[in-house]
């Protein structure tokens, strides 16, 4: 019982940093149509950029936190948005994917030749001490990455069905004609999403870098596991993503534990062809914002 | 559409270029995982290389010439660095220094043994020298030699009667695994815990849960870098009660780097290190390493390194640049650190260039590692 | 009177493909001979994404099948020939099954399927150590002997790539000349029209995905003898995306696309070699600035330079459009 109720525990605290991941990815899908093959490498990122703030820049961790959020946002969120995203999407969705595939690999080449090759240690924003809960080591650590995901989900659905700049990014992913024409600032409602793109990515890096290591290759497994969160809880809703990203987390674990370690990564991938067969919207989704 | 023009100026512009081959050089050629997943290895085991390559041309250079290293990158791939061994040898290189990944090395060494071409590997995993392939050499013992030299340390310092094994499923923690289940087999100790992991995994927490039920007086733990550190992590977050034990990499600086305190207590077998400053020469190659690179030497390093010294012993030795030759003398070849220093160890290799040194056993203390003994060659 | 030149031109280039082997070192040989290989695969990619408009991120692992199918079979005595139809076959059903459920909903549901089914793949060669060597892979697999010709040497099993490749190109053309591949062009040009017109596109895009796995497919089992090793290892998601580079920079949807994207892909490397640890740095940035300035791929540079200087029809609006579906 208390093997099961850890890797549970566990399972969820991992599956809460995908959730993060995997919201970008429906951010992104909603705003321009388009899957951000990059994505992994948007969380890889931001550790290093902290990481350059302390060890070049020399300053203070939280500062350099602050810092690497910023310059993520900068960079991850104006930036690929005004370079890339832009001048290529009028070309269409596959051209952009494939862009985003290059990006992935500039990224994680420079990188690795910018800061180096070899995983770094990253310094843990909450105390990994263990807590015992009925058996099972959890640590506050654990239990924060829970809670700030569970959070930022919450925040983020406030904000974009209660507040008049959330209902107009809305409108704009659901039909970027029409809402230009009822007047809302649409290139301006893409940038936001980008930009709230970049600093969920940011944060999801601040939350799991401690535990997994900065390393330059982390992207190619934290952005597949979190593309398949978002598939199988549905492309087009954030609770979507979220109940994706915990059900993958779990599910991982469950596996390796109960059945077999050796094909624990294809149980997602099994999930992922069955939610197409069966409930293509996903778990959490809805039809109609699926047709494209 | 007129594309062919297009595709006309591409195979044009191939034919174009052949290098030039120059007489009074020694190119050895390093293919090496310098990108991909294998970069952290690759580049140890290049950079370790490199100085050995500056200290011989400071010394004289091999047999009077002065040598060169032109590097090849195999981006971790095994069939670019097979095209990449070929590369090197129409260049005109006398031996090949790399590569470390075994899935690679088993690739390429095809190349190097058509063209008669001595080649010094980094990698571990037992089939390559099961080959019959005279011209490739380790640099480290391949885990067959390794894995069995810590069989005492489990049966009698430890006096387990059951274990668990944690390994990365790659071709590098598959070749461990298999030999230490068969060497406690022989021994008559139980495994009651297998438990694999993939390559870059995030969570250990079911590995390590596993591993806890099972309730085995010690792990062997044999995993790339990270996911040692990763795994250590978890470890002690679970409070892992038994004595993790690893061949190489567990106790390595960079993992206990990684992984802080909870590298605390664990204990590895390792072939060469470079914490082990007791050796003179190895101490001074640390030393050396660290002022050209500014960080420390791992045991990638100390390969790539003692893989460049032994291509200029056993050339020298030899008299001439003949891969026959060479291959001849490294059978049953022993290079004693009394009269090759840069060797760093007295090191041996056998007829099917499986290599053997006296190696240690170590342990973290206090956040570093400690020699606690050493393993004669076997 | 552009037909001449256009065969002139083809028969140019393969007379270039003949000679230029010729004297060279074995290493261009078989970076050549490569280049061959994934050709093959990336025009089976492009049917699927040029003339069909789906993203598929599995050719690789039909590559995998093709390979490992060769392997065993010529590993335990059958002839190249015989195991090659096998492998096709393989692929081919396996195409069907995989993208009939995934077809069935509109979107870039093929490009999710066969993502996952390319890492499966992976796991079940890694896996299922009994019958695919595991991570070790298979090795020692004999080339081709046809008879008088002997494939052993580097230049003649380059020859037997080229003529290979002719084939397969050869037989590309005759599908998109087909009844079934103007159907194929229809889908590309005005996928709604098309419809209209009574053309099944589920139906086309499935068979356009299939016969673009059998390509995957022989393009893997002309890896098996080149190599003459194996390993999961080859055949994981990123060289998928790697095929899939390659028909993008080639240029999406036109016929000398894969040729011209395998070469860049390949080459490019080399001919970036000198800038050492930046070489993919300077790479990506590349491909990224090209889908800025020529989305069309790199044989719209050509396009447009002509263009330039020799204004020709009037293109209709809709025809680039149609390369890049929903």
């Amino acid at each position: 019982m208390s093997q099961f109720l850890q890797v549970l525990l566990s399972g969820l605290a991992t599956g809460a940093v995908y959730a993060l991941v995997a919201i970008g990815f429906t951010l992104v899908w909603q705003a321009a149509q388009t899957v951000n093959f990059a994505q992994g490498e948007f969380v890889m990122l931001p550790a290093f950029f902290v990481l350059v703030g302390m060890n070049w820049l020399g300053l203070s961790f939280w500062i350099s936190l602050l810092f690497g959020l910023a310059v993520s946002v900068l960079l991850l969120g104006l930036v690929f948005k005004k370079l890339v995203v832009e001048p290529i999407l009028p070309h269409g969705g596959i051209t952009l994917i494939i862009a985003t595939m290059a990006l992935g690999i500039l990224l994680k080449e420079s990188a690795k030749e910018f800061y180096g090759a070899e995983a770094q240690p990253f310094p843990a924003l909450f105390p990994g001490d263990p807590i015992n809960i009925l058996g099972a080591a959890v640590s506050l650590r654990d239990l924060m990455n829970l809670a700030i995901s569970l959070g930022v989900v919450m925040l983020l659905t406030l904000f974009l069905n209660r507040t008049r700049t959330g209902r107009c990014m809305q409108a704009t992913a659901q039909n970027p004609g029409v809402a230009e024409i009822l007047g809302v600032d649409v290139k301006r409602m893409v940038l936001y999403t980008f930009l709230i793109n970049a600093a969920l990515a940011a944060l999801a890096s601040f939350l799991i870098t401690p535990v997994y290591l900065a390393k330059f290759s982390n992207g190619e497994t934290l952005g597949l596991i979190a593309f398949i969160a978002a598939i199988v809880g549905g492309f087009n809703q954030i609770r979507g993503a979220l109940v994706g990203g915990l059900l993958i987390g779990v599910l991982d674990n469950l596996t390796a534990t109960y059945v077999t370690a050796q094909y624990r990564a294809a149980l997602p991938l099994i999930l992922l062809i069955a939610i197409i067969l069966l409930r293509p919207q996903g778990i959490m989704g809805t039809s109609e914002g699926r047709t494209v | 559409m007129k594309s062919y023009a297009v595709l006309l100026g591409v195979a044009f512009a191939l034919s174009a270029g052949a290098p030039a081959q120059a007489a009074d050089t020694i190119k050895l050629g390093m293919v090496a995982e310098l990108s991909g997943a294998g970069a952290p290895a690759g580049t140890n085991w290049r950079d370790g290389a490199k100085l050995a390559v500056s200290e011989i041309n400071a010394a004289g250079g091999i047999l009077g010439k002065k040598v060169e290293m032109p590097e090849f990158d195999t981006q971790t791939d095994p069939q670019v660095s097979r095209a990449l061994v070929q590369k090197a040898i129409d260049d005109g290189v006398v031996a090949i220094i790399g590569t470390v990944y075994s899935g690679s090395t088993m690739v390429n060494m095809l190349v190097a043994k058509q063209n008669s071409i001595p080649q010094f590997v980094g990698s571990e995993a037992p089939a390559i020298v099961e080959k019959g392939n005279p011209f490739v050499y380790r640099t480290s013992s391949g885990a067959q030699k390794g894995v069995p030299a810590l069989t005492p340390y489990f049966k009698d310092t430890l006096k387990a009667k059951k274990v668990g094994v944690a390994w990365v499923n790659n071709e590098f923690g598959k070749g461990g695994r298999t030999v230490f289940l068969a060497e406690m087999k022989k021994a008559g100790i139980e495994v009651v815990a297998d438990v694999a992991s993939e390559q870059a995994q995030t969570d250990y927490a079911a590995d390590i849960a596993k591993l806890k039920s099972a309730g085995p007086d010690a792990v062997f733990v044999y995993m790339n870098q990270e996911e040692s550190a990763r795994f250590l992590i978890e470890a002690r977050k679970q409070a892992l009660p038994m004595p993790l034990v690893g061949e190489v990499t567990l106790t390595e600086a960079k993992v206990i780097e990684l992984a802080g305190p909870a590298a605390e207590g664990a204990i590895a077998h390792v072939g060469v290190t470079a914490t082990a400053t007791e050796v003179p020469g190895i101490a001074a190659f640390s030393k050396a390493f660290e002022e050209s690179f500014k960080r420390k030497p791992t045991h990638d390093a100390i390969k790539g390194y003692v893989g460049v010294w032994a291509t200029k012993y056993v050339t020298e030795k030899v008299g001439k640049v003949d891969g026959e030759a060479f291959a001849k003398a490294m059978s049953g070849l022993c290079l004693k650190v009394a009269d090759h220093p840069k060797m760093l160890l007295d090191t041996c290799w056998d007829n099917r260039g499986e290599m053997s040194r006296p190696s240690f056993m170590v342990q973290v203390k206090n956040g570093a590692p400690v020699v606690i003994g050493t393993v004669p060659a076997n | 009177m552009r037909v001449p030149w256009r065969l002139l031109a083809v028969l140019l280039l393969l007379a270039a493909a003949i000679l230029i082997p010729l004297g060279q070192k074995n290493y261009l040989i078989y970076v050549l001979t490569s280049w061959l290989i994934f050709s093959i695969a990336a025009m089976g990619l492009n049917l699927t994404l040029g003339y069909a408009g789906q993203i598929s991120l599995a050719q690789a692992s039909f590559m995998a099948i093709g390979a490992y199918t060769t392997a065993l079979m010529t590993l335990a005595g059958w002839h190249w020939l015989v195991a090659l139809p096998i492998g096709l076959v393989l692929c081919f059903v396996v195409g069907l099954v995989l993208g009939y459920p995934a077809l069935r909903v509109k979107g870039h549901f093929l490009a999710f399927v066969t993502l996952a089914f390319n890492t499966l793949v992976f796991l079940l060669l890694r896996n299922e150590e009994w019958l695919t060597g595991g991570t070790y892979g298979l090795s020692g697999m004999p080339r081709p002997d046809l008879g008088l010709f002997s494939t052993d040497k580097q230049l003649s099993f380059y020859y037997f790539t080229l003529g290979v490749a002719v084939i397969a190109a050869l037989a590309m053309w005759g599908i998109v000349r087909s009844p079934w591949g103007r159907a194929f062009k229809a889908l590309r040009e005005n996928p709604v029209r098309a419809e209209s017109l009574g053309v099944d596109t589920r139906r086309v895009t499935l068979l356009a995905f299939a016969i673009g796995s059998a390509y995957g497919g022989l393009a893997g089992a002309l890896v098996t003898p080149l190599v003459q090793f194996i390993e999961p290892g080859s055949f994981g998601l990123a060289h998928s995306l790697r095929v899939l580079l390659m028909v993008v920079v080639g240029g999406a949807g036109s016929f000398f696309g894969p040729f011209i994207g395998a070469a860049v892909v390949i080459l490019l490397p080399e001919v970036l070699r000198f800038t050492e640890g930046y070489y993919l740095i300077i790479y990506s940035g590349l491909v990224i600035v090209m889908l800025v300035f020529v989305p069309s791929g790199l044989i719209g540079i050509w396009g447009r330079l002509r263009d330039r200087f020799r204004p020709q029809r009037q293109m209709r609006g809709d025809m680039p459009e149609g390369a890049r579906l929903p």
